[in-house]
């Protein structure tokens, strides 16, 4: 019997021992490996094998309560499930949270391929031998102090007290690769690169490794940047980073609770430029770990939410969309309160630009290669943001690293201030996306 | 659950797979000794040069009120441990939810061959570790869980909160408030003989505000803390929350973007003490001399900061957010002064960082749960008191800015820092005279430590959330109110 069968079986065991007529169960097991090194040394190997469930329960006033537990064996699914129906008495009156309509509905074909975890050794070495290539490949990078080499399987599972049971494993690996260079009268900089895949074979380590290298080597000359307005250049990278940060912007809950940048009325409305349009795809061919249902069940699917500058959907979970009377659209995270999320953006062009630009005879150009702290300097209800970066002046086409900036706007501003979308989309941990152009943003140096 | 049958000095290798242990109660107790004692020796006899198991269990739960209704009551149980074995300077972290003794078993066996250790002969027998006399810090806190608020309460007290906002605050939008409480009990036993438990009851509050005025919006958010008052959420004074909220907010909705450029500011204290948190707290963590990430890796016994600066990082402040008893690894917590008179005087050292770096430990190996193995990280960390009074610091400004109320914000491997400004007014010849918004703080810890010229007597401290390289931990950040004589403002 396997793992989501058994709790299936159990959860209807206890649930009908205990009077519990309505429930479901959102899970998963999770087994994961990752290495660091140290100057060519293991630093530290973690290894975990985990088990979680968010158990809800609807009492019989239609009311819901709800329990996350570690302890998935039988004791601990009872004890789950009888905390849940005690905090059902406390739940929501108003806007209930019910099963997704599509939790029993197919879910879409997709081809997942899952790859056998390596030995850990293997993942040592390999790191190593990554790792002396960096060291080596310039005098200034003394040291990789941020490394990871890391593989998964998990299995993700929902099942209700309506016969709905879905479950679907999945296989990651990741390489990370962040370094710090020392030069005498020079302060120190960095580069890192990311790299994700179905498994550690699959893995583009080599990408990694050009990509951190190249980065911390155009870092090494670096100048301050005058204050003032630039025209700046989002790296795919750091446009993805930003548009998720104001994702309220696109998220039925956020709206329904008065908390985001959009209200119900700016469906179809013209919300940026339109030479942008904005996709959210779990099942992009770019995306190595594809969930293909949410955690009320929904299948997840290719949605439109922004086309040629209009804002066409939000991200609905069951309860927003009845409540907004629209579809679920697979971005639910189940909970007492349903949250929505999206799943792999995609960011492509829209309606044809009239002017192309190109970054190799760009000037007086600030491009951004990554945002930082962006926990910290968005104030995403106010829609505008201040934020460290990496990145480069370029001059007549040529780059100059920039040794310390931020750049400042307001989010709404910014969309409607793209000047150009560029074809060369890329493939990121986060999503698809290209080049973003902005005509003018705010850059803080000296 | 599954605990120790009477302790034997020593097992036939072959024999610890037969060994059952039956439960005698829901707490980790001193019946623990005798597994873990076994498992502990198993992981010495196989070749580690050291082996910690830290096992935990939680009961933790989160009530959300959003305008006039409770959105959310969400309960979350957890059990779980970590075993952590060394081989010189390297290690090995394993983690599972299975704390029976085979689970145990199984994770350290993981650990010892992924370390390339491997079990001795079956025949061989395996001495036990002689674990020290039963360490109970949670002897007289048995009754904290037991004790605190139940949901209905919860839920009555935050939408008391909430009422009291709307009573007072204009424009209102929307209105959220937040209280968790997190029950943690660990247990913590080692092959030095190390053998504590503890039990923590943190808790928190936190209200936030949402106004807008046509195209003007402001956002306010408030939090406090506890970490060993079970009434802690019945005796929340809301009102006077709601009302600073409102006022706050008030301010800043028809606040100007500031304008970038390089400004002397004060910083307000209580939260405002995140900046030495993110400016020099994190680079005296062994974790960043590991790594060669901080500027500070050498600087032992030298001026780092300015003259009149001294700071601390404790945990045993009484009921402070980022007081504990003893840290994850056992060890009792200390008081350990950083800088005096801007002079670095210690680091913050957890085992391996005592270790791999030489500096001795301080009490403050911690992780977010059994997920991490333990890293040096800050406790209750705040700049001491100064010689200046707040009209002192006020009447030395010219044209800066007066930071009243911080958000988050971090630090990089290179020692850059930033931190975003929640409510900021312009200071002209010595008087607040605009609020401010949009503006983050940016600079290098190496150039801003030089810089804090002038703290006063009004030292607070204020509860936060730490994310690092063992998770997200409970803090504690403060300062008194002081002056930075220049620092670079991100703005408009």
């Amino acid at each position: 019997m396997s793992k989501v069968t058994e709790i299936s079986a159990n959860a209807q065991a206890i649930a009908q021992r205990l009077g519990i007529t309505k429930y479901d169960i959102y899970g998963a097991t999770t087994d994961s490996t990752s290495v660091q090194v140290d100057k060519g040394e293991p630093k530290q190997v973690k290894a975990s094998n985990r088990a979680s469930v968010t158990v809800r329960v609807w009492n019989d006033q239609g009311r819901l309560g709800i329990t996350s537990t570690t302890d998935v064996d039988e004791r601990g699914l009872e004890l789950a499930l009888k905390t849940a129906a005690e905090a059902s008495a406390f739940g929501a009156t108003e806007h209930i949270p019910d099963f997704s309509p599509e939790a029993t509905a197919p879910l879409p074909e997709v081809k997942i391929t899952l790859a056998d975890a390596a030995p850990v050794g293997n993942l040592i070495e390999r790191l190593v031998t990554v790792e002396q290539a960096l060291l080596n490949a310039h005098d200034a990078i003394a040291s990789v102090p941020y490394n990871g080499l890391a593989q998964n399987t998990s299995e993700n599972f929902y099942v209700n007290s309506n016969g709905a049971q879905r479950s679907a494993e999945r296989t990651s690996a990741s390489v990370y690769l962040y370094t710090k260079t020392e030069q005498e009268g020079r302060k120190p900089r960095s580069g890192h690169a990311v790299r994700i895949g179905v498994g550690t074979e699959a893995l583009d380590i080599d990408g990694c490794l050009q990509e951190a290298t190249e980065k911390t080597l155009s870092h090494l000359d670096y100048e301050k940047i005058t204050s003032g307005k630039y025209r700046v250049v989002f790296s795919p990278d750091a446009f993805l980073s930003l548009i998720g940060a104001f994702g309220n912007l696109y998220n039925a809950q956020s709206v329904l609770d008065k908390r985001s940048l959009s209200t119900a009325e700016s469906l179809n409305t013209a919300v940026a430029s339109p030479l942008l349009s904005v996709y959210d795809d779990a099942l992009h061919p770019g995306n190595v770990s594809p969930e293909t249902f949410d955690g009320e069940g929904t299948p997840t699917r290719r949605l439109a939410i922004i086309e040629n500058g209009v804002l066409t959907n939000f991200l609905h979970s069951a309860g927003t969309a009845k409540r907004m009377g629209a579809k679920p659209t697979g971005h639910a995270s189940i909970g007492a309160k349903v949250s929505v999320g999206s799943n792999f953006l995609h960011i492509t062009q829209g309606e044809p630009a009239e002017a192309s630009y190109s970054l190799e005879d760009a000037d007086n150009v600030v491009l951004i290669d990554d945002l930082q702290a962006l926990h910290a300097g968005v104030n995403a209800l106010q829609g505008s943001f201040s934020l460290p970066f990496d990145g480069w002046l370029i001059q007549q086409g040529k780059r100059t690293s920039i040794e310390s900036a931020t750049v400042a706007g307001d989010f709404h501003q910014l969309l409607q201030s793209i000047i150009y979308v560029s074809p060369d989309e890329k493939i990121t941990p986060g999503g698809v996306a290209p080049h973003v152009w902005i005509d003018e943003l705010s850059i803080t140096g000296e | 659950m599954t605990l120790a049958a009477p302790p034997l000095s020593s097992l036939r290798l072959q024999e610890i797979p037969n060994q059952t242990y039956q439960a005698a109660t829901d707490r980790f107790d001193d019946t623990w000794a005798a597994p873990l004692s076994t498992l502990l020796g198993l992981g010495r006899a196989a070749g580690a040069d050291f082996i910690e198991f830290f096992l935990e269990r939680t009961n933790y739960i989160s009530c959300l009120a959003e305008d006039d209704a409770i959105t959310s009551i969400s309960p979350r149980l957890t059990t779980g441990a970590g075993v952590r074995v060394f081989k010189g300077n390297a290690d090995c972290y394993v983690s599972t939810n299975d704390v029976s003794f085979h689970g145990l078993k199984a994770a350290l066996e993981k650990g010892l061959s992924i370390m390339g250790l491997l079990l001795p002969a079956t025949s061989a027998y395996v001495p036990e570790v002689t674990l020290e006399m039963f360490r109970d810090y949670a002897a007289t806190k048995e009754t904290w869980l037991a004790n605190c608020s139940s949901m209905q309460a919860m839920g009555d007290v935050l939408l008391g909160a909430n009422a009291s906002v709307s009573k007072v605050a204009k424009h209102l939008q929307a209105r959220r408030t937040a209280y968790f409480r997190d029950w943690q009990e660990v247990l913590i036993a080692s092959s030095d003989g190390t053998f504590a438990r503890d039990i923590r009851l943190t808790q928190s509050v936190g209200a936030n505000v949402l106004c807008a005025d046509g195209d003007h919006r402001s956002s306010i958010g408030q939090r406090l803390g506890n970490t060993s008052d079970p009434s802690f959420l019945t005796a929340w004074d809301y009102g006077t929350t709601a009302e600073e909220l409102a006022e706050s907010a008030g301010k800043m909705l028809y606040a100007d973007y500031v304008e970038s450029g390089n400004y002397p500011i004060i910083m307000a204290n209580h939260f405002g003490g995140v900046i030495f948190h993110e400016a020099c707290g994190h680079l005296l963590e062994t974790t960043q001399i590991e790594r060669g990430t901080t500027p500070f890796i050498d600087k032992k016994g030298e001026k780092i900061a300015h003259e009149n600066l001294t700071a601390w990082d404790e945990g045993r402040s009484t009921e402070s957010f980022g007081t504990i008893d003893m840290d994850d690894e056992g060890m009792p917590a200390q008081r350990t002064l950083l800088i005096e008179n801007g002079v670095l005087k210690n680091f913050l050292s957890d085992r391996a960082g005592a270790m791999r770096t030489g500096h001795p430990r301080t009490g403050s190996g911690r992780r977010q749960n059994y997920t991490f193995s333990a890293a040096s990280r800050m406790r209750n960390t705040f700049i001491d008191t100064g010689d200046y009074s707040l009209d002192d610091l006020f009447a030395s400004v010219d044209r800066g800015i007066y930071c009243k109320k911080m958000g988050g914000g971090s630090v990089g491997p290179t020692g850059q820092f930033n931190f975003a400004v929640d409510e900021a007014y312009l200071v002209e010849n010595g008087k607040i005279t605009r609020p401010l918004k949009g503006a983050t703080l940016i600079g290098e810890a190496v150039d801003i430590m030089q810089k804090i010229s002038m703290c006063s007597q009004d030292l607070s401290l204020a509860p936060g959330f730490c994310g690092s390289i063992s998770g997200s931990i409970y803090v504690t950040v403060g300062q008194p109110h002081l002056k930075v004589d220049s620092i670079t403002v991100g703005g408009r």
